[in-house]
């Protein structure tokens, strides 16, 4: 297996709390591995920590081979925030023509292309402080996508999308595994789980199951996703007992 | 640091301050209403506006464009954007000298407008040419930027940031031979003044006021003021944490 991400042993602490526990898991190229937890798990944490913006205590992070951040790394990795992250004073097109610039080789037709790519072609000559929630997060996922990385890390890229646009993306996502892209993906909606090829369960900083999402439905002996999540739980925490 | 992301960069901010009108009006327009109450101040005491408004020249863009990049460099910080930025190929001295760039050309316009209003509305009169007192007028405004691009780093909200301007800016106003002569101030204030920068920015312009050919002491300032400018970029760049908590 040709690995993507090796996460070993992460300790992060935010302000006085410890976020991640000592976390390992490691991410194979290609595909599509979902992060799920609920809101506060740590999620966003991990990813930080994967594209190198994160200070951690303890533990090390390795992409592609290299040291989480390192500067060769920066122009393979692509990375979605969750709160958008764009500039509202510049219209779509500017915004994503300024980050293709940010990359060797990646020209304005690859800026044009990725707006497309989002569905946003119409809306493209609009300032994005004008776009509606999900136009605007979709400008920052054309942003994330624009300079071909191979690594992709997005951060609840589909959140407050209706269910057309969700099937487009997802689409897209496949397409770009199906390339040798790898996309690490979070969310705490647990349909898009089956979507995924492998998933991350992470709940208050550890990992609670991470395998093939039907090895994960095997393994908490149902379909549902949102039950296997709930049985894994129930399973890790100490039985209380009944009087 | 690469040209590419350099060049794009600077054109990065300015298509932001293209598509906000009125912050570029705004940075045009507030030296030259300034500098027009100070004219009508000092009217009737003939020879005090050319000292004061020579100064002013220099102070006005100083203090504006000191507000103006550390807000912008703190919208960067909040917005994610920088964060983002910071995951890319762009280099943390390209982003810097990007701001320093292009507010450095909205500086030139407006140091252009309000040094014209001065010599043909005011009668603004100097020993020195013209073509130096706007060299001044941009040197100044590119210190503002890059001070207030490298004290925005400490400033977590607005709040903070716009209180760096009275801390930052007015001791430097106090203190660079405006309200006082520096040689009359005691020394523990000349010391003071020898370590702010805006101190020889002003004796710059007072140089090009008062001789007819540029001075070793002016070309000394320039230099200074210069050097500051790129001392200041350079620790902005290395205050800016990739990681953080």
């Amino acid at each position: 297996m040709d690995v993507a991400i090796e996460v070993r042993d992460l300790v992060v602490v935010r302000g006085h709390k410890e976020v991640l526990h000592g976390i390992g898991t490691s991410v194979a190229t290609g595909g599509v591995t979902g992060l799920l937890g609920p809101s506060g798990s740590g999620k966003t944490t991990l990813m930080r920590a994967i594209v190198g913006v994160q200070k951690v205590r303890s533990g090390s992070v390795t992409v592609l081979g290299q040291p989480a951040g390192s500067a060769a790394l920066r122009s393979r990795i692509g990375y979605l925030t969750q709160a958008p992250s764009v500039y509202a004073d510049m219209t779509v097109r500017e915004n994503v023509r300024y980050f293709a610039s940010l990359y060797k080789g990646v020209t304005r037709a690859d800026a044009d292309r990725a707006i497309a790519d989002v569905g946003l072609s119409d809306a493209a000559n609009q300032m994005v402080g004008s776009l509606s929630g999900g136009q605007f997060s979709r400008a920052s996922l054309a942003c994330a996508l624009v300079g071909k990385p191979d690594v992709l890390v997005l951060d609840e890229p589909t959140v407050g999308l209706d269910p057309v646009l969700r099937e487009e993306l997802w689409r897209k996502f496949r397409e770009l595994a199906a390339s040798g892209v790898t996309l690490l993906v979070s969310s705490h909606v647990m349909d898009e789980a089956g979507r995924c090829d492998r998933l991350i369960l992470i709940r208050e900083g550890r990992i609670i199951a991470d395998d093939t999402v039907d090895a994960v439905r095997r393994a908490a002996d149902t379909h549902d996703l949102d039950e296997a999540f709930l049985r894994l739980i129930r399973a890790q925490e100490p039985v209380e007992v009944a009087s | 640091m690469s040209p590419r992301i350099l060049f794009s960069t600077t054109r990065r901010v300015l298509t932001q301050l293209r598509h906000d009108k009125r912050t570029l009006a705004l940075v045009v327009l507030v030296p030259v209403v300034l500098l027009t109450l100070v004219y009508y101040l000092f009217e009737k005491q003939p020879g005090v506006f050319n000292e004061i408004g020579l100064i002013m020249l220099g102070l006005f863009p100083f203090a504006i464009m000191f507000l103006i990049t550390s807000i912008a460099m703190l919208r960067e910080r909040t917005s994610g954007t920088l964060e983002r930025l910071l995951t890319t190929p762009l280099n943390k001295p390209d982003l810097l000298f990007g701001y320093g760039l292009s507010f450095g050309l909205v500086a030139a316009v407006q140091a252009g407008v309000a040094t014209g209003l001065a010599y043909w509305a005011f009668n603004l009169s100097t020993a020195g040419t013209t073509g130096l007192v706007i060299v001044f007028a941009v040197a100044d405004a590119i210190l503002g930027v890059a001070l207030g691009l490298f004290f925005s780093a400490f400033a977590r909200t607005e709040f903070q940031a716009v209180q760096f301007m009275p801390l930052v800016v007015f001791p430097q106003i106090f203190l660079c031979g405006l309200f006082a002569p520096r040689d009359q101030m005691a020394g523990w204030m000349q010391a003071l003044s020898k370590v702010m920068p805006l101190t020889y920015a002003v004796q710059g312009l007072q140089e090009v006021g008062a001789h007819v050919d540029p001075t070793p002491l002016m070309w000394r300032d320039l230099i200074i003021v210069v050097g500051c400018i790129v001392l200041a970029l350079s620790f902005a760049a290395a205050t800016l944490r990739r990681r953080t908590d």
